[in-house]
């Protein structure tokens, strides 16, 4: 054969078609596989969440180690991490992002919710930290932010780190903005209460809340040990109170430390 | 904006693996009729070749050309051989002449003209049945022509026949990533051969009929691109042009990144003009497959390298920039922290396809070498293939295209000078 006839080039135009609908299929599979691990760890939060909450609302108590350690899963971080990539790589899958979002965000709110209340009875007041940000090339300074606030989060794992879409279409999120007053300029931070607008550098943000960290960390105490084979008679360590792992409550029966 | 880029992204994926598919459908249809000639092959009729030898500035390399001639395994009294110096300045025209002895050798000295003015002095004292040329850069196998007659005494309608161009002696990168290209090219050849496809009639020993310039003229200068536009002139008057795989000939490729480029600058600007002076015959159904696949393909894989290198150098500006952020933000130390987790791999679906056109891609080199060398084992230059035409390819063809926007022409003269 001279020349090829048109059965061929539909033919090869068939298999080409054929090639990129398998790899359309397996681009898609792959994704709603990584969006389903998204789902997944915030199935999980949610139940950690709600057992909290269940544990809270049934026995008037939760433990006040639990509250100093972290309601706020540090999975809660790596489900940001991947929402954000998501939003950013996924672009055929943008209704299960906001879907996501939408979940990942009340999760937030709970979270903050359940965790002022234990706080409160508690005694303790821990730092929050609302950072409201818009996708887009509008918000040039929130790509960079995102990456401030993950390195925030590992550094300081005591602030309470909770971020909001600004544009997402969830009334709790709304309701919440309506609280805080957010100004509509991006990013924006409320940091326990009190309203920042602008891209913050990670050491700005630092200097921000180390006084807040130190102000309302739990009372120090000063351990005097009296050490056998020391040469000095005393060593003085400050640590934070111990806590009895079956009640939560600090533990006062220490005869060894002395409050200061 | 985005989504115009990856709209465009997409389409010339699809073209780039349309293209790819055509040849490997066309391969596993015909390969039984990719045939090599029995050792000893032998004609029923030995008729009169002319090939001639256009030079300039060749004193270094013409005498191996004209021994690997002198060497075909062809009857001396038919085959003629004509070295024509196209006033070269260096000595050139004394290692001519010291082949004037030779009865089947000719020689003709002229003033400087360019490639064609050179082949069209031969043409006309030519009295061979079929006419060829040879660039005095390559060496030719002794089996090569005599294969090449064979196809035209099998088919009367065969009007040229392309041999196979192979890489001599490849040494540095650069010759090795050219040797893998040249492997490719010769599968691609082929295929376009079964489908009449064939755009260039290389200048390194393609035969053909006296009759194909008896009746459409002499070589013209076509930007110095002849051997592209005698094949389009002739796919143009229906003029079959087939591929001999085994006619193997020994071209002494560039040694440099410059010399390279300047040899591809030549090509791509002469295919983008001659296109255009050929332009009536795309996407016309009576051109077969000439206008409906080789000119369009050539045109997308231009477009196509254009836009992929504008794209890859958004994508590491784009990238650097976002690092260079990152850093500022939280410090080299975490900005450079690597953790694996499959949730980050690339799964966009363009990822997948560029893979698949590169394994196509991997394949037709494959192919290629097989039918040049009969072997298939991984080579390591393929490596080399991938890393100097991915970055080298682009200026070349982004300067060609600029040129024949602007006019400008490309000069044979001066490439040989490099």
């Amino acid at each position: 054969m001279y020349t090829a006839g048109w059965k061929k080039y539909v033919v090869v135009f068939i298999i080409t078609a054929g090639i990129f609908a398998v790899g359309f299929y397996a681009s898609d599979y792959l994704n709603n596989k990584k969006l389903e691990s998204i789902k997944s760890i915030q199935d999980k939060i949610s139940t950690d969440i709600l057992s909290s909450e269940t544990q809270f609302s049934l026995l008037q108590e939760i433990p006040c180690a639990d509250v100093s350690n972290s309601i706020l899963s540090q999975e809660l971080n790596i489900l940001s991490d991947k929402i954000n990539y998501s939003e950013k790589n996924f672009t055929g899958n943008s209704d299960e992002i906001t879907s996501l979002k939408k979940d990942y965000s009340l999760l937030e709110i709970k979270d903050y919710l359940l965790l002022k209340e234990a706080s409160k009875r508690c005694g303790l007041k821990p730092v929050f930290l609302f950072y409201f940000y818009i996708r887009g090339d509008v918000c040039t300074e929130c790509t960079r932010e995102d990456d401030v606030l993950s390195k925030l989060r590992d550094t300081y794992p005591e602030v309470r780190i909770y971020s909001f879409d600004y544009n997402l279409d969830l009334s709790a999120v709304k309701a919440f903005v309506s609280i805080y007053k957010v100004p509509e300029i991006f990013p924006g931070f409320v940091i326990n209460g009190k309203s920042y607008t602008g891209g913050k550098s990670f050491e700005e943000i630092e200097a921000i809340i180390k006084p807040l960290i130190a102000k309302n960390a739990p009372k120090k105490v000063i351990t005097t040990v009296k050490k056998e084979d020391s040469t000095t008679p005393l060593d003085t360590t400050i640590t934070p109170p111990a806590v009895d792992t079956n009640t939560g409550q600090p533990n006062t029966t220490n005869d060894a430390t002395e409050t200061q | 904006m985005g989504s115009i880029s990856t709209t465009i992204f997409y389409i010339i994926t699809f073209l780039s693996i349309y293209v790819q598919v055509f040849f490997l459908i066309t391969f596993l249809d015909k390969r039984r009729k990719i045939t090599y000639s029995p050792e000893g092959m032998t004609l029923t009729r030995y008729p009169k070749v002319t090939v001639a030898v256009p030079c300039y500035n060749e004193a270094e390399r013409l005498e191996k050309t004209v021994l690997s001639l002198l060497a075909l395994d062809y009857p001396k009294e038919k085959l003629e051989i004509f070295l024509v110096d196209d006033g070269s300045t260096d000595n050139t025209w004394e290692i001519i002449q010291r082949f004037a002895t030779y009865p089947n050798v000719h020689v003709f000295k002229k003033e400087n003209g360019g490639k064609y003015t050179a082949l069209n002095v031969a043409l006309e004292h030519a009295t061979g049945e079929f006419f060829g040329c040879l660039d005095s850069d390559s060496l030719v196998d002794p089996a090569a022509l005599i294969r090449i007659i064979k196809y035209f005494e099998d088919d009367a309608q065969t009007m040229a026949v392309a041999p196979s161009v192979i890489v001599n002696n490849p040494k540095n990168i650069i010759q090795k990533a050219q040797h893998i290209e040249y492997h490719m090219a010769v599968y691609n050849k082929k295929m376009l051969a079964f489908v009449g496809g064939i755009n260039v009639t290389p200048g390194p020993f393609s035969i053909f009929r006296k009759y194909v310039f008896d009746t459409l003229g002499p070589y013209k200068k076509a930007h110095n691109t002849e051997d592209q536009e005698i094949a389009l002139r002739m796919q143009k008057h229906g003029y079959k042009i087939d591929h001999c795989p085994d006619a193997y000939v020994y071209t002494n490729s560039p040694t440099t990144v410059k010399k390279l480029y300047r040899q591809r600058l030549r090509w791509v600007n002469g295919f983008i003009r001659n296109c255009a002076d050929y332009r009536t015959l795309i996407f016309k159904k009576k051109y077969g497959a000439i206008g409906l696949f080789t000119l369009p393909a050539g045109v997308v894989s231009i477009i196509g390298i254009i836009f992929l290198f504008a794209n890859m150098i958004y994508s590491l500006v784009r990238a650097s920039i976002d690092k260079i952020t990152k850093i500022h933000a939280v410090g080299f130390e975490r900005a450079s922290q690597m953790h694996f987790d499959w949730f980050y791999i690339n799964t966009k679906a363009i990822f997948f396809f560029i893979i698949i056109l590169y394994v196509l891609i991997i394949v037709s080199t494959v192919i290629g070498r097989h039918m040049t060398e009969r072997r298939t084992k991984f080579s390591f230059s393929l490596v080399y293939f991938f890393a100097v035409y991915s970055v080298v390819a682009p200026f070349w063809i982004l300067r060609a295209v600029f040129q024949s926007i602007t006019q400008k022409e490309t000069n044979w003269a001066v490439e040989r000078k490099a």
